[in-house]
């Protein structure tokens, strides 16, 4: 065991939990008697900073990641570093719209949860091993839950918590079990080696048992139908940031995990270096073991697509229906996931998923776009709902009667984001769902992949009616009440500044597509 | 700089769209409280938009299709940001123009969030022209939906009968329909696995029959949604009835022109083998073509029926529309040149005749009398209190049933001929369509503005204190515009056939040039 080797790939987790440690120190030690606003302030930069930090040790390029006894347990570079990044921006957005926030006195606490937390989205992306997995995802999910529950003086926050809590420890148990089914399968707790053994010795109907206890258990944390319960409750009650971040950063964390179990097989460290018949051999095996879990991924998308969004429909708390609205993305999400396994068992498999202009990695790049366009959609949208709240004291759709009146930049953001939600050109949404359905389509062109992809594309359309139910009270229908609304300067610069990335991030869509491609060019 | 301003440029019709977008900009961020300069500053975009386009038109004539600009957009999936323009595109850039200005001299009187209306109407405009532009199917999607998307404020903004409902309703049809291009769009991007979404390397695909067979109908149908197909169409007169007078105009006059312009465009010059016949035949339908013929000659019947059964003067014109529009698909399906040159010329020829209708109701006649219910119009003798208003709507519906000497005449009688080469019955089932239409456009015209009972002196004077509102400068400019165009076209079509027709014949030739 090299520590040495350890240190250095999890540098930018050790620069969070430093961050979150200088917080406390500072905020607990030194601000006692300051005011509330410099205490935020304060907390909220240097979180800000921590995350400059982890991004600034982040390493770009395919590493050797850290091996223990020859098996990968971290990757490094590549589509994870992809994610690691997305995960660090996001949490520092969501640090900037937390400045404004009120619902607590204990800022330092907070900020260093939301630290802790993204170190574990930072882990979940990385883990190549059943354990680290497990735990990533547990540092994650605390960090979540103890946020959730955040505005203490809230009884809707305490609920919403305790389900939050309820659902996920039962999710973790699900997704140990299912863990364990893997284990016994291959013996082994690396991804890369339960793949290569599971995919010699055949199929096996407990492989099936595995894959559905474990969809049941990552299906919670990305909020898949029928696993999403939580997501509205949640969504609802929990403090703005924390909402947020659920719905940003713990999403790409969790995408990042489910392409990893997808099978991507682009990291060096695992079994599959060699000649080129070996490699296609593994490859075709893989591809065995891996089928049933693109079926389940495949249900799973189509339900999350047409429960939330027509559950949607029908809500009046705009937070519920960002919930809502976030199953129906999850389900897109979900089918370039499921997508990404479809080798359709003739041709080369080498060319399929290694090559880097191969069908598998497209998905991966589109699912990686769309990830990190809505969680940065999402946080916008969630930034000016807690505007539009602190203002009107809810978050129902008539506290939005007017918003042009009372803030027409505020309307206008909210107008950008919730049109680019969805899907409408030229907004970066509407490129995000382009690029993944043609991909789901370049993989697989079957008349399944056409249904799917037919179904996530009507359910679009239906979406667009729910987000026109918010801009229509913005926009349209007569104001109750005029009082200008007004927002703390750095959140309305943020809020801008989102804006203005979906805009721009649709208009040249390639600008980001060329980014995330860049980071497999540098092997 | 020279170059690019040389009046024999044909790349300077790109700029149309840019000028939309930009003035659009300008308008959102222009501080409030001063409409006069709203106002002013959307004419003048209008009016460039027109002079570009006109310009480009005129520079155009004689050329087939001019690239106008070429830039890679996406490059790792082939999408282009590719403007470009044949004699089809030139002609509809023309009536986007024509109608832009209308629209902005129809909506003098807007009060109302003056500048946003602006903004959200030249944005609309940006939207058509971009549309009518672009030689990428992606390109022209992204558009196509650019253009939706204002339509659904301007109506539940400024509109009136029931405006959230009908805004709602058509922003839920037009979506539905792009929905379906969507699925076609990436359909066929896949299939043709050439890695480009250009309009001619799709065409030059080889997409395979039994391919095009179910993807020509879900792109049609969602084209032809926005065109008012029956029985798609329901979203139009109510649509028409609530929007504000320059939307109602722009809706008729340009918006149902992008959904017959993309079902030529790309369902018929992207899958023609679509139209093939299946093999088999029920009650005499034996191909896509044969459906959507029957759907259109049903929409001219049936849009005339009940447009006759109307009591608001405005349902009149809506319906209408859907019965006009129905030539169009009609023209559309005989696949014969004259007839689908007939199509483009009845795009034309109804964009700028149903604005004009649109205008007068909506904008001359209800500004003044609040009421568009033919019964209460009937009272107010408006042949003597609007005699401008009452000639203009003669003169319109003249062009409208399609006399000699309109744009319209020549329009329809084109697809007649075209559609009885075809199949006869279908030209004899429309031309059922022609005789209702004199019926319904007499029958409003008689109930507005000359009832047959006279005025007493009595009721004259009693009038004579309540004068309405005096026309003004833009409605009298926007009704000579209108009325000019249509007749100077129905005199002289010539000047547009010669851009349509080898546009055409190339589109039916082999997809594209």
């Amino acid at each position: 065991m090299n520590y040495a080797d350890l240190f250095r790939v999890t540098l930018p987790e050790t620069a969070l939990e430093v961050a979150a440690l200088v917080v406390l120190i500072v905020d607990l030690g030194f601000l006692r008697k300051a005011s509330l606003k410099v205490r935020v302030t304060v907390a909220a930069l240097l979180g800000v900073a921590g995350c400059g930090a982890a991004l600034w040790t982040l390493q770009a390029s395919y590493g050797a990641g850290y091996s223990f006894d020859g098996a990968l347990v971290l990757a490094q570079g590549g589509y994870v570093a992809v994610a690691q990044v997305g995960i660090l921006v996001l949490t520092a957005l969501t640090l900037l719209l937390f400045i404004d926030s009120i619902f607590t006195k204990h800022v330092g606490e907070f900020v260093a949860v939301v630290l802790m937390a993204a170190s574990g989205g930072l882990f979940v992306a990385a883990a190549r091993d059943l354990l680290v997995i497990f735990i990533g995802l547990e540092l994650l999910s605390l960090g979540l839950y103890i946020m959730t529950a955040f505005a203490k003086s809230s009884g809707k926050s305490a609920e919403a918590t305790l389900k939050y809590y309820l659902f996920g420890g039962m999710s973790a148990a699900f997704l140990l079990f299912g863990f364990s089914y893997l284990y016994g399968l291959s013996g082994s707790t690396n991804l890369y080696w339960i793949q290569y053994s599971i995919g010699e010795s055949g199929t096996n109907p407990l492989l099936y048992v595995a894959w559905v206890l474990i969809v049941a258990g990552l299906g919670f944390k990305v909020a898949a139908v029928p696993f999403h319960l939580w997501a509205p409750d949640t969504y609802e009650s929990a403090p703005a940031p924390a909402a947020a971040f659920i719905a940003s950063v713990s999403k790409v964390a969790s995408f990042a995990l489910l392409l990893a179990i997808g099978g991507n097989l682009l990291m060096p460290g695992g079994p599959i270096s060699g000649q080129k018949d070996v490699v296609e051999h593994y490859l075709r095996n893989e591809y065995l073991a891996w089928q049933p879990l693109g079926l389940i991924l495949l249900i799973v998308a189509a339900a999350s697509m047409i429960v939330g969004n027509l559950a949607a429909l029908a809500q009046v708390s705009v937070r519920r229906l960002l919930a809502y609205s976030a199953i129906a993305h999850t389900g897109y999400i979900l089918l370039g996931i499921a997508a990404q396994r479809a080798y359709p068992g003739v041709g080369s498999p080498f060319q399929f998923f290694l090559s880097t202009t191969g069908p598998a990695f497209r998905s991966a790049n589109a699912v990686l776009y769309y990830v990190l366009t809505y969680g940065l959609t999402t946080i916008g949208a969630f930034g000016v709902v807690s505007v539009v709240e602190r203002a009107t004291g809810s978050d129902r759709l008539d506290s939005f009667l007017g918003l042009h009146k009372r803030n027409p930049l505020l309307a206008a953001v909210l107008g950008v984001l919730f049109l680019s939600l969805a899907g409408i050109p030229p907004l970066v949404g509407f490129w995000a769902k382009f690029n993944l359905f043609a991909a789901v389509l370049g993989v697989s062109a079957g008349p399944v992949s056409f249904a799917l992809v037919a179904l996530a594309v009507a359910m679009s359309a239906v979406s667009l009616y729910y987000y026109l139910q918010v801009l229509k009270r913005a926009y349209v229908m007569p104001a109750v009440d005029e009082t200008p609304i007004k927002a703390h300067p750095v959140t309305m610069g943020v809020l801008v500044a989102i804006a203005a990335a979906v805009v721009v991030l649709g208009c040249f869509p390639a600008l980001l597509q060329g980014w995330i491609e860049s980071f497999y060019l540098i092997l | 700089m020279f170059l690019i301003l040389h009046p024999n440029s044909v790349s300077l019709l790109a700029y149309t769209i840019y000028l939309s977008f930009a003035g659009s900009l300008v308008l959102a961020v222009l501080p409030k409280g001063k409409p006069a300069l709203a106002r002013w500053l959307a004419l003048a975009v209008a009016i460039a938009g027109l002079a570009l386009a006109v310009q480009g038109f005129i520079a155009g004539m004689g050329q087939g299709r001019t690239v106008l600009i070429d830039l890679p957009w996406v490059p790792s999936m082939g999408i282009h940001f590719l403007l470009a323009a044949d004699g089809i595109s030139r002609v509809l850039v023309l009536l986007t123009g024509l109608a832009a200005v209308a629209g902005v001299l129809f909506s003098w009187n807007i009060e109302l969030r003056t500048n946003e209306f602006f903004a959200l109407f030249l944005a609309l405009i940006g939207g058509v022209y971009g549309v009518f532009l672009s030689f990428d199917l992606f390109l022209l999607f992204v558009f196509y939906e650019i253009a939706i998307v204002p339509k659904y404020f301007l109506i539940a903004i400024w509109g009136s009968t029931r405006r959230e409902y009908a805004a709602m309703k058509l922003a839920i049809y037009s979506f539905a329909g792009s929905a379906m291009v969507l699925i076609g769009l990436l359909a066929a991007y896949t299939t043709a696995g050439s890695h480009s979404t250009g309009l001619i390397e799709l065409a030059h695909a080889n997409l395979p029959v039994s391919f095009q067979m179910w993807c020509f109908p879900l792109v049609f149908t969602g084209f032809a949604i926005l065109a008012g197909m029956w029985p798609f169409h329901t979203w139009a007169p109510t649509g028409h009835v609530a929007a504000p007078t320059a939307a109602s105009m722009l809706l008729a006059g340009v918006v149902m022109k992008l959904g017959a312009y993309g079902c030529l465009r790309v369902g018929i010059a992207l899958f023609p083998r679509g139209l093939d016949p299946w093999g088999f035949s029920f009650i005499g339908i034996g191909s896509w073509r044969d459906v959507f013929a029957v759907l259109a000659v049903i929409g001219i019947v049936y849009g005339a029926l009940v447009a006759l059964a109307q009591t608001d003067f405005k349902f009149v014109i809506g319906y209408s529309s859907v019965s006009h529009m129905g030539f169009v698909l009609l023209g559309l399906m005989t696949l014969n040149q004259i007839g689908v040159t007939g199509a483009v010329m009845q795009m034309f020829s109804h964009g700028i005749i149903a604005g004009l209708l649109f205008a007068i109701v909506g904008r001359i006649v209800y500004d003044r009398t609040h009421t568009r219910q033919l019964a209460e119009l009937e009272t107010m003798h408006l042949s003597k209190r609007l005699p401008f208003a009452a000639w203009a709507f003669v003169i319109a519906g003249m062009a409208s049933i399609g006399m000699p000497g309109f744009s319209g005449f020549i329009a329809e009688l084109q697809v007649l001929v075209g559609a009885w080469i075809a199949k006869p019955w279908w030209a004899l089932a429309a031309g059922v369509g022609v005789v209702v239409g004199v019926a319904y456009t007499w029958r409003a015209l008689q109930k507005a503005f000359f009832p047959d009972v006279l005025p007493s002196a009595h009721v004259l004077e009693q009038e004579h204190g309540h004068e309405l509102a005096a026309i003004t400068w833009p409605e009298v400019t926007g009704v000579g515009l209108l009325t000019g165009v249509s007749l100077f076209v129905g005199l002289y079509p010539k000047i547009l056939l010669d851009a349509i027709e080898p546009a055409v014949k190339a589109l039916l030739a082999g997809g594209v040039q």
